[in-house]
């Protein structure tokens, strides 16, 4: 991907949250390695996927890129603003292009704040419009955008259902017209039956505003339909990216294998077929996670070297990239 | 096949009274368990999936609950007749439950251990020391690596998966005749998902225990059960044995969730089907088939009649009033 075709650039970031010890002398006594040296670049108009289990730092990385958490190192930068380092006009202007979606569209709302007033927020906050009827009007749009009734514009969260309240989170995050939007784990916390409602409207939205989504999540079967390339997530790293079908056909590192394996098919006959790969133990601690290659302690076919030194970054061809010794 | 019937439902309904009006959890439902069969129970949030399980099993608080009619035979006996503490003998005892929250369902102040021996030494009077013994045994049966010395821990010191495996452990101790599991693997991530169901499915084999699996994944489903039943809105809308019911499903709202699920296993061809709306207001009286308001294919008679569970094909029932290969009435 050339430089000029990409909207949204991590190099090399890192996040540490320190782990202090001692009420009046403070000490950092270790550190939580959520995201360690992480690099990838999302296109216009592309969707990423980021996938892993949870705590395998992916929301993390997602708010680190916006500037929500500061970054330990790395550069972020957004449609050319250097993230890490913007402050003032610039630091608002990275704001106002690029948004958020967050995944409990209970807990992300003002349940004190009509409807009018959320939506109407960053407006307020970016200068948006003229005079009250302009920003009503402004309100009545965006909620039409994803398909609520303008007449709901004075309701407060909890008469909504999940589903009309993810909507109402996707129309504050549309209000600055944004360019890049982190949508975090946005149907996890939706029904079944209105999962497919909000992936839809997220589609249309892209589409007609030529919008470029970073879309975290662990439903593998949904990322594979909605995203164009996919990023795997383990302890922190990286550790497979790919387009889309390259990486659910061909995926070369051991823990995307698994990964994928262990997803459940709806087709009893497919089921019954299917070869799993089942990985013994749990996710070791990010606090103190194992030298050489992350996943090596679960890995069915590390070797010695795969504990001793990091597995380097590499690309197989065809913009595959991969951190294994053995792919 | 599975033909000697172990629990049969009929006609059950729960209600709840709140302040803001009563609730039709449940409406009416009958179902019945053959020994030795999975069956799972598939349906959104809300759909009266958990409330059905807990009705039978009297782990509905009344009030606000009540269990407005019907019957659960279980070996004879109608286990919504029996007293509390004829209940609590059948209750882990004969039928056992794991739920989906591990860290909830066990007691953080109590070691893994004394929880296990506990309900041990309750259910089958060992003493102490047996009970310690078999609670070893069973740990490591479930896979708990360096069992006798994780007795001492607490909940909080295990994960979230070994959790699950503890629960699991714990019900299966007095080997039930049928493990009721409500969204055991929900909280999990995919890879320990795949730990909890690989489990499962041996110790079914070797306990040869009965399960009703509740879910909302229509995945885990295809992979586990013998025979499903799909709710909405507190009614048995489908009933069928898996393979039929994802080769053929009948009711609009089986078909229309299958078509609203992507497949991690091929390609993207089209847009995701969306089924509108949102599932109903249960604190309205039922009038009509539930799913009408969402439904592509509904006549009149939908909205006035409310479709009963009629045996379509065989071993296939269905709650609908239109035949979805010519579009009219059945």
């Amino acid at each position: 991907m050339s430089e000029a075709e990409s909207l949204v650039r991590v190099d090399r970031l890192v996040k540490h949250f320190p782990i202090n010890r001692g009420i009046v002398v403070q000490r950092q006594v270790g550190a939580v390695q959520a995201v360690d040296d992480i690099s990838f670049a999302i296109a216009r108009g592309e969707t990423l996927g980021l996938v892993g289990e949870s705590g395998c730092g992916k929301t993390t990385a997602g708010r680190v890129i916006l500037g929500l958490y500061p970054a330990t190192a790395g550069t972020i930068a957004i449609d050319k603003h250097n993230v890490r380092t913007a402050k003032g006009q610039e630091l608002m202007s990275i704001r106002r292009k690029a948004q958020m979606i967050f995944q409990d569209p209970y807990a992300s709302l003002n349940p004190r704040w009509t409807v009018s007033a959320i939506v109407g927020e960053p407006l307020r906050v970016h200068k948006l419009f003229k005079n009250d009827k302009e920003r009503t009007e402004r309100v009545k749009e965006l909620m039409a955008l994803v398909g609520l009734s303008s007449r709901l514009v004075n309701r407060f969260p909890h008469e909504f259902s999940g589903g009309q309240r993810q909507r109402i989170g996707i129309a504050r995050a549309l209000a600055s017209e944004p360019l890049f939007i982190v949508c975090d784990e946005p149907i996890s916390a939706l029904d079944v039956s209105i999962q497919a409602q909000v992936v839809n409207l997220l589609e249309d939205l892209q589409e007609r505003l030529n919008l470029t989504y970073l879309f975290i999540a662990h439903d593998l079967s949904m990322v594979r339909h909605i995203c164009t390339r996919v990023a795997v997530m383990y302890l922190g790293v990286i550790v497979e990216l790919a387009e889309r079908n390259e990486l659910y056909e061909n995926a070369r590192h051991p823990y995307t294998q698994s990964l994928l394996s262990a997803v459940p098919v709806p087709d009893p006959k497919t089921a019954r077929s299917r070869k799993r790969q089942v990985l013994q133990g749990d996710v070791p601690s990010p606090i103190n996670p194992p030298n050489g290659c992350r996943f090596h302690t679960r890995c069915p076919v590390a070797v010695e070297r795969c504990s001793q030194e990091r597995p380097v970054w590499r690309d197989l061809g065809g913009n595959h990239w991969v951190a294994c010794y053995l792919a | 096949m599975h033909d000697t019937p172990l629990l049969q439902v009929t006609d059950l309904r729960t209600r709840f009274h709140t302040p803001e009006g009563t609730v039709y959890a449940v409406n009416g439902i009958s179902y019945t368990l053959y020994e030795g069969e999975t069956l799972a129970v598939v349906g959104e949030s809300g759909c009266g999936k958990s409330v059905s399980m807990m009705s039978i099993l009297g782990l509905i608080p009344i009030p606000p609950g009540e269990i407005a009619g019907g019957t659960a035979i279980y070996r004879g006996k109608d286990l919504l007749k029996l007293s509390e503490s004829e209940l609590e003998h059948v209750r882990g005892k004969e039928i056992a439950m794991v739920f989906q929250d591990p860290m909830t369902s066990l007691n953080p102040v109590l070691t893994i251990g004394k929880q296990i021996t506990e309900s041990l030494q309750k259910h089958t009077g060992m003493n102490l020391e047996d009970a310690t013994r078999r609670a070893t045994e069973l740990l490591d049966w479930v896979g708990i690596s360096d069992a006798h010395s994780r007795l001492c821990n607490y909940p909080h010191q295990f994960s979230g998966g070994m959790r699950q495996r503890v629960m699991i452990a714990m019900q299966l101790a007095c080997t039930p005749t049928v493990l009721i599991a409500d969204e055991p693997t929900t909280a999990l991530d995919v890879t320990i998902q795949a730990q909890i169901m690989e489990l499962v499915i041996r110790l079914r084999e070797q306990v040869g225990m009965a399960m009703i699996w509740i879910t909302h994944n229509l995945g885990v489903v295809a992979g586990l059960a013998e025979r499903v039943i799909v709710m909405y809105a507190g009614y048995i809308v489908e009933e069928a044995s898996v393979d039929e019911l994802y080769e053929n499903p009948r009711h609009p709202y089986t078909m229309a969730l299958l078509a609203s699920l992507p497949r991690v296993d091929r390609r993207r061809d089209r847009r995701l089907k969306s089924i509108p709306g949102a599932p109903p207001n249960l604190q309205v009286e039922p009038h009509g088939c539930p799913f009408a308001p969402r439904c592509e294919l509904a006549i009149e008679r939908c909205w006035s009649d409310n479709p009963p569970l009629d045996l379509v094909l065989p071993r296939h029932k269905i709650a609908c009033w239109v035949d979805i290969e010519t579009g009219g009435p059945r």
